[in-house]
Order: structure tokens, then C-alpha cells, then sequence
């Protein structure tokens, strides 16, 4: 049977189009030309077609987040064109302009920004040759479905421009259009890629094929640090399909004609692997995190003397705060598609958060000129940080390369649970000093967390086969939020940043930003409490007066709450069913985005069950593109996070990983998912900030505040399992 | 060491040829086939990415021997409805907006519409329950039982 479906054809013509349209038919995985991608371009942006179709490119990739149609919407609305006459290309490093990687909530603040601008420039730029086509001065002119009307006499963006590409550069001061105006910005407008998912119908980068691919899998060590000292190809011998064997150092992979021969290839193959066993004893982690060396330090917040502050205090608080390793845990394990031209250049496709650099990396690794490889973004599963798709792509490519033809590998469930690199553990210290009033007059706080920020992780393939790398460690921009959006007299908050941590580690969907509130604000609810005062006042009684907007989103979400003002914990803990509330804020990073939320909990005294029963949240992120689609990100937000917060954990032993399946690293299920009350708060007339990410800062304090208020125990290490409320009950 | 499978598909009479009846029925549906709605996500019936209905039954087909599914009738998300036709579920998930990713959009929708073929009407607790044993990671549930309940009432 043909193994390309009907749907498939449809697909690949699809595909085709959005680049013929441009006169940029790919003839083969690599002959490619290049179109203008430098950023400061409205060509980077934008093309018109002879039709009058518009094509987006963008370096933003929509990774699950429905961005595409808010990127549709920004594009539609400056050069008012409807948005089916829009197609988008994300994240194709010959295509789209370098944006950088799809992270840090920064897809529509910077890079719709971006589009935006290159959008108002375009449209700007087609008033003038309009005015000049129809006689009539620009400022008399309108534009209505790609039509500029004017003096009784209209020309279409297309007559105008239809196939040449623009040739100006983005002007920022563009006028975009005023908030009034908008019609099309600002709603909630159905994303356009919900349909053929619903259908069957959507292409996802483990749908993608190639004439002629053949189907790989990596067969990892079972020790993380193992080498592969001998491998026996005779013990596959027996699975028909099976073409190659690849070994290098520690990298092992098989390649197949079919996808099951690949995977029982992989099963099958007889490796002998050396011993290793490196991995700190889990059930020590935070002490081997102490004892990990400092390799930088870094201050992010500093004024007055709170040594002395704390010292000289009428009442001294202190806490330490831990947050466990996760995984991504990508519902889609990682996939890839690689091939090499006749040419000898790479092409890859896969759901990479940042194809640029990724590219960089693979010619790094193969030892390639960069301008040789060329990566395609395609849609995977919900990607909420650098996952191993990239490494999926490294693996695929080692493959293609050693058979010659197009290779997809995917992952297999333990591969994406033992190797995509992990949120790396987070230790806080915490140390406060109260007057007679209970107002804090000294606060410091010691983060114990790995060095690096946001740059490239290394490429698994690269790492096991001995290649060029960086060999640097990346864990993402973790520092944020150690320091207060609060005024407090004196502050020191240090990041004592780590020289190693346990797993190859990147960033998680809020990385260091989470964990850092989660701290602060579970601690600020320690001081309230050892204040005797009610945790939202005592909150407001340190918010800047500067700071509208945070006290704003503070006092609407304790409204929309019906909190009740009184100190925690709640006095009644006869019953076995504890019932309490907490609440927390956070201005993310300290210059964007604000979100409160209150957590209502359950906890049963006995047995240490906690249930979270509501969340309430109100969020503001300045002007919205789509309001729906905010919704559905803080949603997410709170939902993943309280994943994370009240069941996720790495374990390993000190060879390996051992939470490989959903089994043993267990996730939150549709009875856990407490109800929500969400209030956006829309800003049309300010600018736009992120809303992937913010919302899950607040979750882990606002939970372990409730759970305090309920049962007058604190619990300062996610996640908060049943064990661990259990034990804390029971010390209490 | 080859034999032959048949099976019906969305309502069409399908021949493959497989060389391990032990391989799953996703890979066939996926590779053999050409229905790419069903997606590996576990291979261990944990996840719920691969489900398709076997007889009018729910199942994971990551789990299932494609010998086991011959002479059966399968269908896949592609055969639930289409865009001119669509079942109550998929118009559902879109008045909804009940995806992010969707690559559990699978499961989610032929997980609800065993559900819903058995119980019409069923209660928020239960279209939950039924959907226990399905992950989502991008934090769709509230939207996802919201656009059951409105395919329940439709």
C-alpha cells in the first residue's frame, strides 16, 4: 500500500505553494535560495503575491500556543487584509528572519512587535505608491481588503507590488494602528490551526516525510556516562529491513527501512556498554547541591544593611525552599526528518524552538559550514522550553549522513524521559528580620542554582559521539525574580551560580522565575503570618506606590476570590478535611507582566491527600492580541505548573534516570484539574508583554500558602505529594 | 515470513502486508496506512495519543498486534467526522478552542466519543473519569470537558 496518503499530497502541494508564490520552489531537500532574513527588512517579514496573498515569515514559531493566528491577526490588521488571504512561515533559517529562540514570553512582545513594525511600514510604503497610481495624496486614501480606494479610483496591493518583494527597511516609528481602530487585533479570533487537528488533518513534524526516508532510532546507554565498548550487529540479524549500524564513541544508532523494524532494531541490539555511575544519590541532592562549587556570583538586588536589619530585628524568620528536577515530558516524543543533498547540504525538519541556532549547532557538530545546513521548523507536541527535538535532529542527521539517504528518527518514550535535558534542582535560602509592627526591615535570600543562561544546549549526539560542542552548560535566564517587586528598607538577594548540576540542564516553561517567587512568595507568606497579619494586606502594605498596575491586579483578584481578610493559618482544624487559601503576586522578571492568584486547597489530616478545588487568577500583560488565546495560556499555566508542583520528580539512581514513562513520573489528570476563575485585564492602549509563561510563576506559592492556611504546617519542597503533607501533619 | 492483514478503515477495505504480526496496529495505520490522526506518545497505553476505535471500542492502538485487528473495523480520527461533516465532538473542540497543541487531540476526542456512544448524557464527573487516562501537558482539560459537555448536548 502507498504509503503517502491523499492527505499527505495535499499537504506537500501546500507546502509548495507558500514557496512558489515567492518564486523559491525547494526542488530537493537542498537547493534552496536564500531570501533577505535580516531583521531590520520588511521583505524579512513580509511578501505579496500576484494574487494578492500575503506571506508572513516569522523567526517565532507557534509551539502549541495558537501564535500563528495571533501573528495572522497583527499582519491583517496594519495592512487590513483579511486574515484567510495570510499564510505564515515560522522558524526556516533560509526563509525567516533570526528573531531568536521561541522562549521567555517573548513571541509577540518582541517578535510580533517586530512584525508589526515591518507590517506598518509595508502599508505605509503602499499608501505612497497608491497616492502616486491614483493621483490622490495618501492621507485621502483607505484600504479595505487589500484594496486602496481614493478619489473614486482604487488599486490593489497586488497591482502595486504583487510579486516584486519590498526593498525598504522596517521603520519602527511606523504608525501602527490606533486602538479605536482596530477590528481584528484585540479579538478572540478562532486560531486557524484548530480544524485540522480536530480533523486529522494537521501535519505535525512526526507526520513529515521524504521520497526515499528511511526510519532511525537512538539506542542510548543505560548508563548516562556509558561508552559503547563493543556492539554486536549479528544480533539483529534477524529483523528484515534493518540497513545500518551506527557507533560512534557513545553514540549508537540503527537505521531502517520501516519505522517497527527501526524500534526492534534498537530493542534488540546487543550493546556492551561500560559501568558508570556518576549521578549524585537522589535521596542527598540538596546537600550535593551545596557542596556543588560556585563558579560565579551574582547580586541581583541590593540596599541598606539587611545583615544588620535582620540582626537587630525584633523577630527573625528564616526558610529553605527546594524545587525537584523535572523533565519536559513532551506528550510527542522528539522527532526529526534529515537530508542530505547531492550537493552535500543538510536540511532538517523539526519542531526546534530555535532553528537558527540549531543550525549553527549541527554544522558545529558535522563540521560544516553553516551556510551548507538549512532547518525547518514543523509543529511537534507542546514544546514549553528547549526539549530534544534539537537532539532528535543531531541524531537524524548523524544517521542521514552515514546511510545517505533521508532519515527520521523519533524518539521513543524513555528516550524523552531519560534524555531531554531537565530542569535542574533550586535551592533558596531565605532569611527576614520583623519590627514590633511585623513590617520587614531586612530581607535576604540565597539562590543555589547552575551557571549559564539562555544560549544553546548541547546536542546529545554530539555529547555521546565525541563531536564539537560548546561544552558549556545552559539552564536558562534562572536568575529573575530573586529580587522583590516589593519596597522593602533593605535587600540583598544573591545567585550563587553552580558549576555543575546533575543533568544536562535547560529551561522549563517560567525557568529560575518560577522557582525564585515560589520562594519569595511562600516566604513573604511566613513573614505575614509570623506578622499576624491577613497575607493580601500585607502584601499591599509593601507594594510600591509607583506600581498601579501591581496593586491593581492584587486587589482584583482578592475581589474576585471573596477573600476574607484575616491572618493565616485559619483557626477550625478539627475536621479531617482542612480547607484553606493563599495568595501570591508577581510582576515577571520585575518589568513586565503581572499576575495574583488566590489557590483554594483541600487537605485531608489524615492521609496527607491535597487537593487544589479553585483557582482563581488575574492577569496583565498590557494590550492583547487575542484575549482567548491569553486565557488559554494562563490556563495552561496553572494547569502544567500544578503538574508540576504537587506531583513531579525526577528520580534516578547514580547510573540513570528511573522515572522513564508516565508510570513512574506521574502528571496531573483530568480529576485534579481544580475549576478556574481567570480576570484578564486588557490594556489595548499599552504595549504587548508575554503570556506564556507568567502565569505559572504564582502557582507553587499560592499552593503551599493555602496549604498553610489549612493546616498551619508549611511545606517548602516540591512537589507537595501526599507523602510529604503526611509526614509534615504528622511532625506538626 | 511476510503475510497480509486486511482490515476495514474509515470504512475502507484495506490489504497491508507486515513482516512481524506482533507490530502494533499504530504503525500500520501511521506508515502502512497513511492516518497520521493517531500519534505515538508512549508505546505503553499510558498516554492515550494513539486511540482509535476497534469495533466500535476504544483502543490504544499502540497496544494492539495488527494481526489482532483483522477482519475488524477501524476507525481513526479521520473517519470520526470531516470538515463538511463533522461529528459532535470535533465541531465541539473548535467552538471551544479546546486544543493548544493537540497532539492529545486524538485520544481526547475518540476517548469522549466512546463515552458518549455509550453515555449520552453524561455528567461533568464522569466525561473526567473517562478521561483519566489521558495526558494532556499543555493544560487543555477545563476546554476539553467544557467541548465534551456541549457535544452531549448538541
Amino acid at each position: 500500500m502507498n504509503a503517502i496518503s491523499k492527505r499527505g499530497l495535499l499537504k506537500a502541494g501546500g507546502a509548495m505553494m507558500v514557496a512558489f508564490s515567492i518564486g523559491l520552489r525547494p526542488k530537493g531537500a537542498a537547493a534552496w535560495t536564500e531570501k533577505p532574513v535580516a531583521g531590520d527588512e520588511v521583505a524579512a517579514f513580509l511578501s505579496i503575491d500576484a494574487q494578492g496573498g500575503v506571506t508572513v515569515y516569522i523567526g517565532k514559531v507557534d509551539l502549541g500556543t495558537g501564535i500563528r493566528t495571533g501573528f495572522m491577526q497583527i499582519a491583517a490588521e496594519e495592512l487590513d487584509v483579511p486574515m484567510a488571504r495570510i499564510r505564515v512561515v515560522e522558524g526556516d533559517t533560509a526563509l525567516t528572519p533570526d528573531q531568536g529562540p521561541t522562549y521567555g514570553s517573548l513571541s509577540i512582545q518582541n517578535g510580533g512587535v517586530a512584525l508589526r513594525a515591518a507590517a506598518a511600514t509595508a502599508r505605509r510604503e503602499l499608501l505612497n505608491m497608491a497616492a502616486e497610481r491614483l493621483g490622490t495624496p495618501a492621507a485621502q486614501l483607505s484600504v479595505a481588503d487589500g484594496v486602496v480606494s481614493g478619489g473614486g479610483r482604487s488599486v490593489s496591493y497586488a497591482d502595486l507590488v504583487g510579486g516584486r518583494a519590498f526593498t525598504m527597511k522596517v521603520d519602527t516609528n511606523a504608525p501602527i494602528k490606533a486602538p479605536g481602530a482596530r477590528r481584528i487585533v484585540g479579538q478572540s479570533v478562532a486560531r486557524v490551526d484548530i480544524p485540522d487537528k480536530v480533523f486529522g488533518r494537521f501535519e505535525y513534524v512526526h507526520d513529515f516525510k521524504r521520497p526515499g526516508m528511511l526510519h532511525g532510532r537512538p539506542v542510548r546507554p543505560p548508563a548516562m556516562g556509558a561508552t559503547a565498548q563493543s556492539v554486536d550487529e549479528s544480533s539483529i540479524r534477524g529483523i528484515p529491513g534493518v540497513v545500518r549500524v551506527v557507533h560512534q564513541g557513545a553514540f549508537v544508532g540503527v537505521v531502517a527501512e520501516t519505522e517497527w523494524a527501526a524500534i526492534r532494531a534498537a530493542r534488540d541490539l546487543k550493546v556492551t556498554w561500560s559501568n558508570w555511575a556518576g549521578l549524585p544519590d537522589q535521596a542527598r541532592i540538596w546537600e550535593h547541591v551545596r557542596a556543588t562549587p560556585v563558579a560565579q556570583v551574582q547580586v541581583t538586588s541590593d540596599r541598606g544593611n539587611p545583615a544588620a536589619a535582620i540582626q537587630g530585628a525584633t523577630r527573625r524568620v528564616s526558610g529553605t525552599y527546594d524545587f525537584a528536577i523535572h523533565t519536559h515530558g513532551s506528550m510527542g516524543p522528539s522527532c526529526a526528518v534529515a537530508e542530505f543533498g547531492a550537493d552535500g547540504k543538510l536540511t532538517t525538519w523539526s519542531a526546534s524552538q530555535a532553528t537558527h541556532n540549531l543550525r549553527k549547532q549541527l554544522a558545529m557538530m558535522l563540521g560544516m559550514p553553516v551556510e551548507q545546513v538549512r532547518c525547518v521548523y514543523l509543529e511537534g507536541a507542546g514544546c514549553y522550553g528547549r526539549n530534544g527535538h534539537e537532539d532528535a535532529a543531531a541524531d537524524a542527521a548523524l544517521l542521514a549522513r552515514a546511510v545517505g539517504r533521508p532519515v527520521r528518527v523519533q524518539w521513543m518514550r524513555a528516550d524523552e524521559h531519560v534524555w531531554d535535558p531537565k530542569g535542574p534542582p533550586h535551592l533558596v535560602d531565605l532569611r527576614a528580620g520583623l519590627d514590633a509592627q511585623g513590617n520587614i526591615v531586612g530581607w535576604e535570600a540565597d539562590a543555589f542554582i547552575p551557571k549559564g543562561a539562555g544560549g544553546n544546549v548541547d546536542l546529545t549526539a554530539a555529547e555521546l559521539g565525541g563531536l564539537p560542542r560548546e561544552n558549556q552548560i545552559h539552564p536558562g535566564n534562572i536568575i529573575h525574580n530573586l529580587a522583590l517587586p516589593y519596597a522593602f528598607p533593605a535587600i540583598k538577594t544573591t545567585c550563587h551560580r553552580l558549576d555543575t548540576t546533575p543533568f544536562r540542564p535547560s529551561w522549563i516553561r517560567t525557568p529560575g522565575r518560577m522557582q525564585n517567587t515560589y520562594a519569595n512568595e511562600a516566604f513573604l507568606d511566613e513573614c505575614a503570618a509570623a506578622a499576624n497579619a491577613d497575607p493580601v494586606e500585607y502584601r499591599l502594605r509593601v507594594m510600591p506606590a509607583d506600581d498601579p498596575r501591581g496593586r491593581e491586579v492584587l486587589e482584583r483578584v482578592a475581589r474576585l476570590a471573596n477573600w476574607q481578610t484575616r491572618p493565616s493559618p485559619q483557626q477550625d482544624r478539627s475536621g479531617e478535611i482542612l480547607r484553606g487559601r493563599g495568595v501570591t503576586f508577581v510582576k515577571y522578571e520585575l518589568v513586565r507582566t503581572y499576575v495574583a492568584a488566590v489557590a483554594e486547597v483541600e487537605v485531608n489530616r489524615r492521609t496527607g491527600a491535597i487537593r487544589v478545588t479553585r483557582f482563581f487568577c488575574t492577569h496583565d500583560c498590557g494590550q492583547m492580541i487575542n484575549p482567548d488565546a491569553v486565557k488559554a495560556q494562563v490556563e495552561g499555566n496553572i494547569i502544567h505548573t500544578l503538574s508540576r508542583t504537587l506531583k513531579e520528580e525526577l528520580t534516578f539512581d547514580r547510573s540513570t534516570v528511573t522515572s522513564r514513562d508516565w508510570g513512574s513520573y506521574q502528571v496531573i489528570t483530568f480529576p485534579e484539574v481544580p475549576e478556574m476563575v481567570i480576570e484578564l485585564i486588557d490594556r489595548p492602549a499599552e504595549r504587548p508583554w508575554g503570556a506564556g509563561e507568567p502565569a505559572a510563576a504564582i502557582v507553587p506559592s499560592a499552593v503551599t500558602n493555602a496549604i498553610f492556611d489549612a493546616t498551619g504546617v508549611r511545606l517548602r519542597s516540591v512537589p507537595f505529594t501526599t507523602q510529604k503533607m503526611r509526614a509534615a501533619l504528622q511532625g506538626a | 515470513m511476510t503475510e497480509t492483514v486486511a482490515m476495514t478503515v474509515n470504512g475502507r477495505a484495506v490489504t497491508i502486508t507486515v513482516d512481524d504480526p506482533q507490530m502494533p496496529l499504530l504503525y500500520a495505520l501511521r506508515n502502512d496506512v497513511g492516518v497520521t490522526g493517531p500519534h505515538y506518545g508512549c508505546g505503553l497505553g499510558q498516554c492515550g495519543a494513539c486511540t482509535v476505535h476497534v469495533n466500535g471500542e476504544s483502543v490504544r492502538s499502540c497496544q494492539v498486534p495488527v494481526a489482532d485487528a483483522a477482519g475488524k473495523r477501524i476507525v481513526t480520527l479521520e473517519g470520526l467526522g470531516t470538515p463538511e461533516r463533522p461529528h459532535a465532538l470535533q465541531a465541539a473542540f473548535i467552538a471551544e478552542q479546546a486544543v493548544q497543541c493537540g497532539y492529545c487531540a486524538n485520544g481526547m476526542i475518540m476517548e469522549s466519543a466512546a463515552l458518549l456512544a455509550k453515555t449520552p448524557r453524561p455528567t461533568e464527573a464522569q466525561v473526567k473519569e473517562a478521561l483519566a487516562n489521558n495526558i494532556c501537558r499543555c493544560g487543555t482539560h477545563p476546554r476539553v470537558v467544557a467541548a465534551v459537555l456541549r457535544a452531549a448536548q448538541g
